[in-house]
């Protein structure tokens, strides 16, 4: 069994730790657009008030607020849902926050269509595409709440923008705080030779559950969290593309330009080997539950296991 | 610095943006001349700013959100000698820290952050009023905008955030001239009361003649003793100010003079 140490959403993990880095670094600044609390923003706004601005409903404005800021050397995180972080103020983010290469952190919540009952309107599917191609931008989508928290903290030592993706609905811990994380570095959960699966977000645990159904078959799965999508390991995912001789890729998001696109890049220039992808077909979320979200959309480890038998029929 | 040397500066200044744009073969000269006297006083004679150390932190900051008339600001900082005169023919080309819109990844001094994607920089002096504010600083922060500008939706949002937050160290100037590259501002989309418009949005509101230098520097110190309101000065220009044949001509918006042309107006300028 996939070893789950409890369950909680990502964004806690993002809010508690922004609290711990507001403890420890003064220069630590937050910024909400009225979500603040339902993306867990809350946590550091209540200790300390003096460092967090909430600019309303006007996500423009927030990002070129928290430019500001970073100007005047503060370290601003600024978070809301991943819709209005990064699609509404997309231009603010390109052309002044990464052209001047600004310590911005972008939180964006409410990722996928766990968002749930919401709709397509509030589930973001698109933003690993849209931030990944920016340059100076690096782009985080932790596997769980333990991971957010690891990536909040670790995004203030980079010099530069960061944007890190996570979600509403609670997910499986699978992490701990002795699982090693770097940024920029892929790990590799379990060994195995006949086929790669590379994940980020959720599709972590759920490529983990693939991966026993696929052992119980007699298939040994190779899972990766790739939880930074830019800059992205290459060497992790090219080795494992040339041990394994088959990738499968998932993440719930869009499957144009994102995270399986992203690999994708790689492995034609490294180890060009057949690859299937899990993710969201080029088409909008809806309302319903986030589990049912899930399986209507094909994004579970049964699905998975499909596009790996899919895959090996192709090595 | 006097009225009088502060006008030597300014001829300085238009004879740089038009020999500059002529070298460059592009750029933008009206929205360049009609800024002129509303940098030179605050450059000169307003912010705390030292040529030899652009990024002290005890500096006001200065952040043209009307990227495009980056020539003006280029002239002023080789006036200061923060960048070598010779510097400023490399504008638009290859390599240059002169970039079409200024770029702060280029390293000039000066640059506080990159601009030229129109609506944007209010945002930004709304953010960094708000840092020097969360640090107890004294400095101030300049926003210079366009007219056309105004049509910007997100103008607004920083707008109110820069009246509800009370930054009385924020001062927005409006390079009023009228005119924008489809014509006149009027025609293409108004923006009027422009006045009653940001005093509505909490802020104090100075209206004056942009190439006097008196009501100019009168404004700026206004703006400085103005407490828990952040201050507009919609300072009427003239596009092309200075040059005869560019002046209130909106064809000059985004068109620079031929060798001829600039050497008619520098003749002109020497007057």
């Amino acid at each position: 069994m996939v070893e789950v140490l409890g369950k909680k959403a990502t964004r806690f993990g993002f809010g508690e730790g922004l609290l711990e880095l507001g403890k420890k670094n003064p220069k630590v600044f937050a910024l909400g657009a009225d979500t603040a609390a339902s993306v867990a923003l809350n946590i550091f706004a209540e200790a300390f008030p003096e460092r967090f601005v909430n600019v309303g409903v006007a996500e423009q404005n927030m990002m070129g607020v928290a430019a500001g800021l970073a100007v005047a050397g503060w370290i601003p995180y600024a978070a809301t849902y991943g819709v209005f972080a990064a699609g509404r103020p997309w231009e603010q983010i390109r052309t002044t926050i990464c052209y001047s290469n600004l310590n911005v952190k972008i939180g964006g919540s409410h990722s996928g269509v766990m968002v749930g009952p919401d709709g397509a309107t509030h589930q973001a599917l698109e933003e690993i595409a849209i931030m990944r191609c920016l340059p100076n931008m690096t782009v985080i989508v932790p596997c769980d709440m333990v991971e957010t928290k690891k990536a909040t903290m670790e995004a203030s030592r980079i010099d530069g923008p960061v944007y890190i993706r996570y979600g509403r609905e609670s997910v499986p811990i699978i992490t701990s705080e002795k699982t090693p994380f770097k940024i920029g570095r892929a790990e590799v959960l379990t060994e195995g030779k006949d086929v790669a699966i590379m994940a980020c977000g959720t599709m972590v645990y759920e490529a983990l559950v693939a991966a026993e159904a696929l052992e119980s078959k007699g298939i040994g799965a190779r899972v990766v969290n790739v939880h930074t999508i830019k800059p992205i390991d290459e060497k992790t995912i090219a080795d494992a593309a040339r041990e394994c001789g088959a990738v499968v890729t998932a993440e719930e998001h869009q499957i144009h330009g994102g995270f399986g696109s992203a690999v994708a890049e790689v492995l034609v220039k490294n180890a060009p080997v057949p690859v299937e992808m899990v993710g969201i077909m080029d088409v909008f979320g809806e309302s319903g539950n986030p589990a049912d979200l899930m399986k209507h959309f094909k994004l579970k480890d049964t699905d998975i296991v499909r596009a790996v038998e899919k895959v090996l029929k192709r090595k | 610095m006097e009225v009088e040397q502060l006008k030597a500066v300014s001829k300085n200044v238009r004879k740089d943006i038009l020999t500059m744009l002529t070298e460059a073969g592009s750029g933008h000269p009206g929205g360049s001349l009609s800024a002129v006297e509303l940098l030179v006083e605050l450059y000169f004679n307003q912010m705390k700013f030292n040529p030899d150390n652009t990024t002290d932190p005890g500096r006001d900051y200065f952040i043209l959100s009307k990227g495009h008339a980056c020539p003006v600001l280029y002239s002023v900082l080789s006036q200061l000698k923060c960048v070598d005169n010779k510097e400023l023919c490399t504008l638009r080309k290859p390599g240059s820290r002169l970039q079409g819109h200024p770029a702060k990844d280029k390293n000039l001094p000066g640059i506080e952050v990159s601009t030229g994607s129109l609506g944007y920089g209010l945002s930004i002096g709304v953010g960094v009023a708000l840092g020097i504010k969360s640090r107890q600083g004294a400095n101030r922060v300049y926003v210079m905008m366009g007219d056309g500008e105004q049509q910007e939706g997100s103008i607004w949002e920083a707008a109110m955030s820069a009246g509800h937050l009370k930054l009385d160290n924020l001062c927005a100037i409006v390079d009023y001239n009228n005119l924008q590259i489809d014509g006149k501002i009027s025609d293409v989309m108004g923006v009027e009361p422009l006045a009653d418009k940001y005093r509505a949005f909490g802020w104090h509101t100075v209206e004056i003649d942009g190439h006097d230098f008196k009501q100019i520097s009168k404004a700026y110190a206004e703006a400085k003793s103005t407490k828990s309101r952040p201050t507009m000065i919609l300072a009427r220009t003239i596009k092309g100010k200075g040059v005869s044949f560019m002046e209130n001509n909106v064809d000059w918006h985004g068109k620079v003079p031929s060798k001829e042309q600039r050497d008619m107006a520098l003749k002109e300028l020497e007057k």
